[in-house]
């Protein structure tokens, strides 16, 4: 009686050996942390510097260095969620049909008459007047011969637009699906560029996700706020080279075709007049820097590709002595005279930089720009002192929690208390240990977890330990009253936790952030405490009761 | 004999529905009181439901609601609530408040220009001012959080319904729910009573409360199903009286270790998770309580089906009720 099989035995405390292995490293935080970035730096950078080196031996790597992620609640950092604004996509993409519509309209001309663009309130709308309503049909069929079907699973057979008629307007309009497409090219896009610009920015571990349909959730540890996030994945960056038509002092009311008047950056009342298409722009850069210039102020310099290198090589030798302006985002950065023909693509950019503001702006423009704006739905900024009181306090109360409940437990239950006791460490150590080789994130409300574990740990404990007591008192034998407690336990202790392993994983599915490290931290505390109950508790009463062979058992 | 602590009497034999006008309808009236608060003072809803911006400061100086609000008048900021944060935690240095800042008109967040206006006015009274955290939340994501969390409470209590419909009866499932919601009803209640601040991490413990209420129930429940196997005779009634009873001794132990750790956590764990811990501290006594007093009356009240589902398969007396 009352002896589990060897092999199962072994399988038991491998296993907890294995949790108390993995758990370890969480002990030397500081040291496996410094050890592990240390790690990445040198793969990344292909030698190790003297410091990297002392942080790679202060832990040796044939242990494990798997340690607990500290969400941003707990280590400081930003958090932001942004809305992309695909709508503004969609208005590029019909501005950049207008020409092909207007073209096509002039063929049939005979038919269809003047055409004139008139503004439309749906940005995914090109709303065209016509001054022959009789024509209409033939403007519907030269429009349509414009489109192209779109290959996807959901398009099929669907063209990228789609053209109908209201009276005299001509409506074309990107179909749902050329919708779909654009929609998720833009996020993508967007998460890549969002992605580079803050690995470049040097900080640690930031969480990058797409969220819903149009939201991108940034979370970013150890930077100082979410302002100076924004700030780096804020700005759209979009930067364009334009031929000055002239300067003014005010706003121009009449740019005439094809110009648009933008303010200047850093001159206050100054703006200028040029022309809307660029000679070359952001996407035909191939690389930018933080510089200085001659005269030692802070500056970018840029190089572009092959493309770009020939398009403003021919400008500007066919330009000297005319201005051109460096645009970025609707703004005029400075607008230098071309001195002299500049034909190996490459320049630098001195504006009224300070070195981080040119630092950043090289940052952004290498990183290419943002294709769509973005709003902020929500940001929030956590101190890393109020991460670190919060880590402490958690400690403290765990430890002061597993103190009273060790000895509430051992007061009830005597030795076998002290039996439940132990494996709750173990417990403990199995769940840091899980929380580690998955790569989990501890936020506040997981450590909360850990501590609602401690007490709900002991129930499976508890529920055998009643049982075992009422079959002693049916006058059983002690090592059947041991049998039979476990057994006719096992049904309520099953129904019991899979209930709230239920609602765990409710709470991990619907909860964002935070509250989803507390799902996690209580769905993994749920196995451990019902696997530590079930086996390593009983493995200790069977070791106990085997060696003493008591002749009472009193519980 | 060693010395053992008890919670419970070795043996007890007590008559649950003995008051079960007092017990029972007590419950079910303090439902409806919790509704009635609800309705009446509504919740004091944080950021995350309601929109808008806090500011966390920290300060060596005493915390001036009064100086901090004449310095927060002058901005074009519109509502904004003043409270000192206390805690035992605290060092003697550390004097914190926080400001709130209702959802300003549009869909974004805050400005950072907004939050640096209130920083820099702050600083006026301390220019050692910190502000460990800035939280804004724009008024389109905290429409989403609402829904999200009504569905939440709700997709769980369907799951844990189904759950114990397939392991038990159909009537042991609504007992159980309806007892569930109780337990999260009268917390919600008492928020409102108090106007604790309601915010995200309130949900998850509302949805932790639903997690451990059940447990407790269905180990009430395993019991009462082994009885009714045990003894077929014995009246519902007194089935229900004999497992919770046999019971009492382990729900006691598992609320009270439970609420040991809760209850730590609630006192050393900080001020930013307070509320959490109280919401589940409260969850905990209530769904200890609905366990014993709500959950199987509901199940009393439906009847169960007792008789054994195949019986009638070729029984002698299968036609025995047949008048020829």
């Amino acid at each position: 009686m009352l002896q589990t099989p060897l092999w199962k035995r072994i399988l038991i405390w491998a296993t907890v050996a294995l949790g108390l292995v993995l758990a370890a490293p969480n002990l030397f935080y500081s040291r496996v942390e410094g050890h592990n970035d240390a790690a990445q730096a040198v793969e990344a950078a292909g030698f190790a510097t003297v410091e990297q080196q002392a942080a790679l031996d202060a832990w040796p790597s044939w242990l494990p260095s798997g340690i607990v992620n500290l969400g941003l609640d707990l280590r400081g950092g930003a958090h932001l969620l942004a809305e992309v604004q695909v709508a503004d996509v969609y208005k590029a993409r019909m501005d950049g049909w207008w020409p092909e519509v207007r073209d096509a309209l002039r063929e049939v001309r005979a038919d269809v008459g003047a055409v004139r663009r008139q503004p439309a309130t749906d940005p995914a709308e090109l709303r065209v007047e016509i001054e022959n309503e009789a024509g209409m049909a033939a403007a519907v069929a030269a429009v349509n011969a414009l489109a192209s079907p779109i290959v996807s699973l959901t398009g099929i057979g669907e063209n990228d637009i789609s053209v109908t008629a209201e009276g005299k307007t001509l409506i074309v309009a990107l179909s749902e699906s050329e919708r779909a497409a654009v929609d998720q090219r833009t996020i993508q896009q967007s998460l890549e560029i969002i992605r580079t610009r803050v690995d470049t920015a040097g900080t640690r571990e930031p969480t990058i996700q797409r969220q819903g349909a149009d939201r991108i959730l940034i979370q970013v540890p150890g930077i100082g706020s979410a302002s100076e996030l924004k700030a780096l994945i804020g700005t759209t960056a979009k930067l364009t080279f334009n031929p000055v038509v002239r300067r003014g002092t005010s706003e121009d009311a009449a740019p005439g075709a094809g110009n648009v008047s933008l303010p200047s950056m850093d001159e206050e009342g100054v703006w200028y007049t040029v022309e809307e298409v660029p000679v070359v722009s952001g996407e035909d850069l191939t690389n930018a820097k933080g510089d200085f210039d001659q005269n030692g102020r802070p500056a970018v310099a840029f190089q572009f590709d092959a493309r770009g290198a020939r398009a403003f090589g021919d400008y500007t030798a066919q330009n000297i002595g005319a201005p051109f302006a460096i645009v970025l985002d609707g703004e005029v950065i400075s607008a230098p005279v071309i001195q002299s023909h500049i034909p190996g693509g490459s320049g630098i950019i001195t504006g009224n930089f300070t070195v981080e503001e040119a630092n950043r702006l090289a940052v952004l423009l290498s990183a290419g720009a943002l294709p769509a704006s973005m709003t902020f739905l929500e940001e929030r900024t956590i101190g890393p002192e109020l991460g670190q009181d919060s880590i402490d306090a958690g400690k403290v109360a765990a430890v002061i929690g597993m103190v009273a409940v060790s000895l509430f437990m051992i007061a009830s239950y005597g030795l076998f208390g002290v039996f439940a006791v132990l494996s709750l460490a173990l417990n403990m150590a199995m769940i840091f240990g899980i929380l580690s080789i998955i790569g989990a994130t501890l936020t506040l409300p997981g450590i909360a977890g850990i501590v609602l574990i401690i007490g709900m740990a002991v129930d499976a404990n508890v529920l055998v330990f009643e049982r075992i007591r009422e079959e002693l008192k049916n006058a059983k034998s002690p090592a059947r009253a041991i049998e039979i407690g476990y057994e006719r336990a096992l049904s309520a202790i099953v129904d019991a936790n899979l209930t709230t392993l239920i609602t765990s994983l409710v709470l991990f599915t619907m909860g964002a952030g935070p509250v989803r490290g507390f799902a996690v931290t209580l769905a993994i505390g749920i196995v451990t405490s019902v696997f530590t109950a079930l086996y390593v508790t009983r493995q200790m009463v069977e070791t106990w009761y085997g060696l003493r062979r008591p002749k009472t058992v009193y519980v | 004999m060693a010395w053992r602590l008890r919670l419970a009497p070795e043996k007890t034999n007590f008559d649950f529905f003995r008051w079960q006008g007092v017990t029972f309808g007590g419950s079910m009236l303090l439902m409806v009181l919790a509704f009635v608060a609800w309705g009446v003072m509504g919740l004091n809803f944080g950021i995350d439901f309601k929109g808008g911006t806090t500011i966390r400061t920290e300060s060596a100086q005493a915390v001036d609601v009064a100086a901090y609000r004449a310095a927060l008048e002058e901005l074009p900021l519109g509502d904004i609530a003043i409270t000192e944060v206390f805690d035992p935690t605290f060092g003697p240095e550390q004097n914190v408040a926080m400001i709130r800042i209702a959802a300003q008109d549009s869909t974004e967040a805050v400005t950072p220009e907004q939050i640096a206006a209130v920083e820099a006015a702050l600083r006026t009274i301390d220019p050692a001012m910190t502000f460990p955290s800035v939280e804004s939340v724009g008024p389109k994501v905290s429409g989403e959080l609402v829904w999200g969390s009504i569905l939440a409470v709700a997709l769980t209590s369907f799951a844990v319904l189904a759950y114990i419909w397939m392991r038990f009866e159909w009537q042991f499932a609504l007992g159980g729910v309806l007892a569930l919601l109780h337990d999260v009803f009268i917390t919600i209640g008492i928020f409102a009573l108090f106007q604790i601040k309601f915010d995200l991490t309130i949900v998850a413990g509302l949805l932790t409360i639903l997690g451990y209420s059940i447990n407790d129930t269905v180990v009430v429940f395993d019991r009462l199903r082994e009885n009714l196997q045990k003894y077929k005779q014995m009246p519902l009634r007194d089935v229900m009286n004999l497992s919770v009873n046999e019971t009492l001794s382990r729900t006691l132990m598992t609320s009270v270790t439970t609420l040991i750790a809760v209850g730590t956590m609630m006192i050393f764990g900080g001020d930013v998770i307070r509320g959490f811990c109280f919401s589940i501290f409260m969850g905990v006594i209530l769904g200890t309580y609905s366990s014993v007093y709500v959950a199987k009356n509901i199940v009393l009240f439906i009847g169960l089906d007792r008789s054994e589902k195949p019986k009638n398969k070729g029984t002698p007396d299968e036609f025995a009720n047949i008048d020829a």
